[in-house]
């Protein structure tokens, strides 16, 4: 017991005292964190939206691959990814092996399913009215879906925050396309995990308190747009 | 002579098998307060539906102020831009008042001080002077009712369809929204097509009344023609 609240207190000290790998670290994990989640919004919010609105055939079965995506395990789409952008795989002279781009794209393909299930979702809960007032009001297709995107602006911030959240707490696919390399490829994840295998304890403490109060707050966030949509 | 604003001929719309409408003729004039009546499922808002072109017709002919608009359903938005539709159940944006009013000048991109002035003369016409920034949500039925109607009349429509105008809100607001109804008509001439189940409401506001039964155009009257119809 007495080594935990001798961590915990070294921890904190690293914490006030504005550590410099510390905050390496977490700048390095909200970074790509925040790059992947805004490219998977790019990408999966319109797609998601086009497949909540449009009735076409196979739909039902799209819509079930992306719910069953937003479970991929991490640590199989690190493999995945490694296995494409290795020096022998196909994509290899590309040089993403261990840089920051590799774990942006491994967490891009981790939140762009979450994105684009909980789009699909708020998409089908907006009220079909929307659709026929803004065409009633002389809207054009694209206006009309931005109408509806309105209407569902809560429900969508909250499929970013959840695929924020889920990338930022990730460790399996960063370990595995990042390398983990200090100064270059280290999350606080990845940190967390090689710290306390070396029993630098309170090292991997701090880091997981300010990972422990991102996801915090990522769920405050969440919760609070919830309520505000209700 | 009222000039024709749409020409009917040989409209049907079928569904499911089932013959919604069937009119081999009718005229449209300008300038005129149709009212339709018919008892539910007589083809009422299928009729609005398809010449507010948010609905399709199965076949027949359709021309607005000369313009054939059959078959481009809810394609053509330039053409939509002339119409105004109020749903029977209206539906307002999540915002505020005068956001809402302004939703189809913003379409048009009108200034905004345009669009400041129009709203302000639509919100005095309809009686809700003062309520620009009141939230939607904070709007009692007739309220919300006319400030569909001002969202309508905004945009200073050829024709302004409503949808059984008055058919959730109290007598107090039904009379209101009567004298508004007859009031855009005396001062801008718009051709206004009313739904209702009302005979005092259709004699009182309309010039010509429609009475459908079964998709099919069985009687028009006059106003004076439906004070002895039995």
């Amino acid at each position: 017991m007495e080594y935990i609240l001798i961590g915990v207190w070294k921890a904190f000290g690293l914490i006030l005292s504005l550590d410099r790998e510390v905050f390496s670290i977490t700048s390095l994990s909200l970074r790509v964190s925040a790059m992947a989640t805004i490219l998977a919004s790019v990408a999966g919010m319109p797609l998601g939206f086009i497949i909540g609105t449009e009735n076409f055939f196979g739909k039902r079965v799209l819509v079930t691959i992306f719910n069953t995506l937003m479970a991929f395990p991490t640590v199989v789409v690190g493999l995945l990814l490694y296995s494409f952008i290795s020096r022998i795989g196909p994509l290899g002279s590309f040089g993403l092996l261990f840089t920051p781009w590799a774990m942006v794209i491994g967490q891009f393909i981790l939140a762009t399913p979450i994105i684009v299930a909980l789009t699909i979702s708020a998409t089908q809960g907006i009220d079909p009215r929307v659709r026929l007032t803004a065409l009633s009001m002389g809207a054009n297709s694209l206006q009309t879906a931005c109408t509806m995107l309105s209407e569902a602006r809560f429900s969508l911030i909250s499929a970013v925050v959840a695929g924020f959240g889920r990338v930022i707490t990730e460790v399996g696919c960063a370990l595995m396309v990042g390398g983990n390399i200090r100064g270059h490829t280290r999350t606080m994840t990845t940190a967390i995990a090689l710290e306390t295998a070396k029993g630098e304890f309170a090292f991997a403490l701090a880091l997981g308190f300010i990972l422990l109060m991102a996801a915090f707050l990522v769920n405050i966030l969440f919760h609070w747009l919830q309520e505000i949509r209700g | 002579m009222e000039k024709q604003l749409f020409t009917i001929e040989g409209l049907t719309k079928r569904y499911n098998g089932k013959t919604i409408l069937d009119i081999p003729y009718l005229v449209i004039k300008k300038g005129l307060i149709y009212g339709v009546m018919g008892p539910n499922g007589s083809g009422k808002t299928t009729l609005l539906s398809i010449l507010s072109l948010l609905d399709r017709s199965t076949s027949g002919r359709i021309c607005f102020d000369g313009v054939e608009i059959n078959g481009r359903g809810n394609d053509d938005s330039t053409l939509r831009r002339q119409m105004a539709m109020v749903l029977q159940n209206p539906f307002l944006l999540s915002s505020t008042v005068y956001k809402n009013v302004a939703y189809g000048l913003k379409i048009r991109r009108w200034k905004k001080k345009k669009q400041k002035q129009k709203i302000e003369e639509c919100l005095d016409m309809v009686g809700l002077v003062g309520f620009e920034r009141r939230k939607v949500h904070e709007l009692s039925g007739g309220e919300a009712q006319r400030v569909a109607i001002a969202r309508g009349i905004a945009v200073s429509p050829k024709v302004l369809f409503l949808d059984e105008p008055t058919a959730n809100i109290d007598k107090s607001n039904m009379e209101t929204l009567e004298k508004i109804i007859q009031e855009l008509n005396d001062k801008y001439k718009t051709t206004i097509i009313f739904t209702t189940h009302d005979l005092r409401q259709a004699y009182h506001l309309a010039d010509e009344i429609i009475l459908l039964s079964e998709g099919k155009v069985s009687k028009i009257l006059s106003r004076d023609e439906l004070k002895d119809y039995p």
